[in-house]
């Protein structure tokens, strides 16, 4: 009897090892091609659509997005432990400089960042000229009533109290593309803070994501902050207007983030890594960024090449359409036309 | 079964047994090694966790070498670190959670082991262990929501006004800051302490109360002056495992500690701590010289979480001897 326990015991631990090694095998290898990517949160919700809807199309094929951040995914993509790459904030010469391949810029789709603010008794739409939004962030206007915000806020009752700045804690796309626009609006912020995915914030409360900071502006009276058009829009956050380069002031909206791109469209450098906070253009908004996907030059698997170069043709053409409606600013024609050129360049 | 078929059975067994399971037969030497491969396992994660830590930290400790402890500017767009502000925060949000934890739990954990009915005392020991089990986020979002509006509309206005004389108590009241921080984690540490000192209390021998109480002792008496100094040591553990888990809460504290790297005397000003700052910036930092800076902050957080627990077995040794030392 003890033996056949044994027994039994050891072809159950020999059926367990067979079952283990079988599982650790990649289940789908049966035509099913995978294809990973890794990077920024903020187009998290359209890439997952596309890449959802692309597998429903083409069932063969399933790509999978995994939103680590910009840093994690331009890590990955010099590393070559992911098929392409996506980041909210361009690669650096140096950064680029790391890698064996070229890798190639795609702007997919376009955001913005909104100023939200949180001010007792007042309710209409502020006013905010880039003067005075680098210099609360600089911690050199500190009340609600400087002359630099009631000038621009005519009949507006803005009241003497201290204003409490709420910027990003976390290290994000959002906080890259409004320094970016600060680093722009005044060359004090350019050489004392710059611009980053993380700064050196010279006043403000920090909160985690988004959702940490409209709490935190929410919360607190007199509060003024900064979040992504398209949180403000789905939580219905109050959000300014902000002064672009020809003077104007601008709401942040579909058209007005798109007319930022159009506009700098005209003069787009070949690899797309292009800033267009403070574009020119009398509707456009000055506070708006592409996001990139970062995909290499080269890629040995020739399957794998033309899945990306089918999927780039397909986001740029059918996928654009799905924009709007998840409140992502689609890409002007004229950057259509130009990267549809640069996907050749993907050998 | 009958007896012909246990022999063979036995003769089959013992052949077995010399051919794969021989070993066994030394069984206690077998559970000896196997268990000492576990326990130097625990050994070889943490010598490879440092190793890596420091490693990984080579640029930042070549570039900036013992300067990154004492230096307050953290600024990643032009390369200059420093963790004094990090470090500072973690101590500060630590020691504050302590002050206020130690004397709860410790309270509370006297009460449910020796004054409760003993119903009260295990239906409420249930409750602090679930407590115990409450993930941190699930704390940061009750502090976000009803902690802070407290402490700015009413808690740091009043300490202000009655207290603002000292430094701890001035300037603006935000809500977010060093106080929500320590206050939540002192929330999160407490089922800790209360749940092992109550084990720990529990633990002392009947006799011990029973001998007090026979020479007269009122049952606090016994309590405060045998059962108490008896269980010190565990209790101190308690503490120390508290104290572990305030500096290396992450969730709860980035989520109210108004993340801004700064040193003030002021319990209200917002500050930042080593772990929160690690969660915040680990994943959007590209640059070798941040990412290893980050990492360098581990390396930081490690080395002050061993040697807090070395001074605390310390503490604890030199209470051990003075207890047996007594006449």
């Amino acid at each position: 009897m003890r033996v056949l326990k044994r027994s039994l015991g050891l072809v159950l631990v020999v059926l367990l090892a067979a079952g283990f090694v079988s599982c650790s095998r990649t289940p789908s290898e049966g035509g099913t091609t995978n294809l990973n990517g890794a990077g920024a949160t903020f187009p998290y919700p359209i890439y997952s659509k596309w890449f959802d809807d692309y597998h429903k199309t083409h069932p063969d094929i399933q790509i999978n997005y995994q939103s680590i951040g910009s840093g994690g995914g331009i890590r990955q993509v010099l590393a070559g432990t992911v098929d392409f790459g996506a980041t909210d904030g361009p690669m650096t010469d140096e950064q680029l400089a790391k890698s064996k391949a070229k890798i190639l810029h795609f702007p997919t789709v376009l955001g913005a960042v909104v100023p939200t603010y949180n001010i007792q008794g007042v309710t209409q739409e502020l006013r905010f000229t880039q003067k005075a939004l680098a210099d609360i962030f600089l911690g050199k206007i500190t009340k609600w009533n400087d002359p630099g915000l009631t000038q621009a806020n005519p009949g507006v009752n803005l009241p003497g109290d201290q204003i409490v700045v709420v910027h990003r804690s976390d290290g994000s796309g959002t906080s890259y593309v409004w320094t970016d626009f600060l680093s722009k609006a005044s060359p004090e912020w350019k050489t004392k803070v710059g611009k980053g995915t993380a700064v050196n914030w010279p006043v403000g409360l920090g909160g985690k994501g988004n959702e940490g900071v409209a709490g935190l502006i929410r919360q607190t009276p007199n509060s003024l902050g900064y979040v992504e058009l398209i949180y403000a829009v789905q939580n219905k956050l109050p959000y300014g207007q902000v002064q672009n380069s020809s003077g104007s002031f601008v709401k942040a909206d579909l058209a007005s983030v798109t007319a930022a791109a159009a506009a700098a469209a005209n003069d787009m450098p070949s690899d797309f890594r292009v800033s267009i906070t403070n574009a020119d253009g009398k509707g456009a908004y000055p506070v708006s960024s592409f996001t990139w996907l970062l995909v290499p030059t080269s890629i040995a698997d020739s399957k794998k090449r033309q899945i990306i170069i089918d999927f780039l043709h397909w986001m740029l053409t059918d996928g654009q359409k799905q924009a709007a409606p998840l409140s992502y600013a689609p890409l002007p024609d004229a950057v259509v036309a130009k990267e549809l050129k640069a996907i050749s360049e993907i050998k | 079964m009958d007896i012909t078929k246990t022999v063979e059975e036995e003769k089959l067994n013992r052949r077995a047994s010399r051919r794969f399971l021989a070993r066994l037969r030394y069984g206690d030497q077998v559970a000896h090694l196997i268990t000492l491969l576990f326990g130097s396992l625990i050994v070889l994660i943490t010598v490879l966790l440092v190793l890596e830590l420091y490693r990984s930290s080579a640029l930042t400790r070549e570039k900036f070498g013992w300067a990154f402890l004492f230096s307050s500017t953290w600024d990643p767009v032009f390369e200059k670190f420093g963790a004094l502000p990090f470090i500072y925060g973690t101590l500060v949000t630590s020691a504050l959670a302590l002050l206020i934890a130690v004397p709860l739990g410790i309270g509370a954990a006297i009460f449910l082991a020796e004054l409760a009915p003993p119903r009260v005392s295990d239906i409420l020991t249930f409750v602090i262990e679930l407590l115990a089990a409450v993930p941190s986020v699930i704390y940061g979002l009750l502090a976000i929501f009803t902690l802070v509006p407290l402490l700015r509309s009413t808690v740091e206005p009043a300490l202000q006004y009655w207290l603002g004389f000292l430094p701890l108590f001035q300037g603006p009241a935000y809500g977010v800051g060093f106080l929500a921080a320590g206050l939540i984690l002192a929330i999160m540490i407490v089922p800790f302490i209360v749940s092992i000192s109550r084990d720990v209390l529990k633990a002392v021998p009947r006799e011990m109360r029973e001998a007090a109480l026979a020479l007269g002792a009122t049952r606090w008496e016994s309590t405060w002056s045998v059962v108490l100094p008896s269980a010190r040591a565990g209790i101190l553990g308690s503490i120390f495992l508290a104290m572990a888990r305030a500096l290396g809460e992450t969730m709860a504290v980035t989520m109210v500690i108004g993340n801004d790297p700064k040193i003030s005397a002021s319990l209200f000003a917002p500050g930042a701590s080593i772990a929160a700052a690690i969660a915040n910036e680990f994943t959007e930092a590209t640059g070798d010289l941040y990412i290893s800076a980050l990492i360098e902050l581990g390396l930081v957080l490690f080395l002050l979480t061993i040697i807090l627990n070395g001074l605390a077995r310390l503490l604890v040794l030199g209470t051990q001897r003075k207890g047996t030392a007594q006449p």
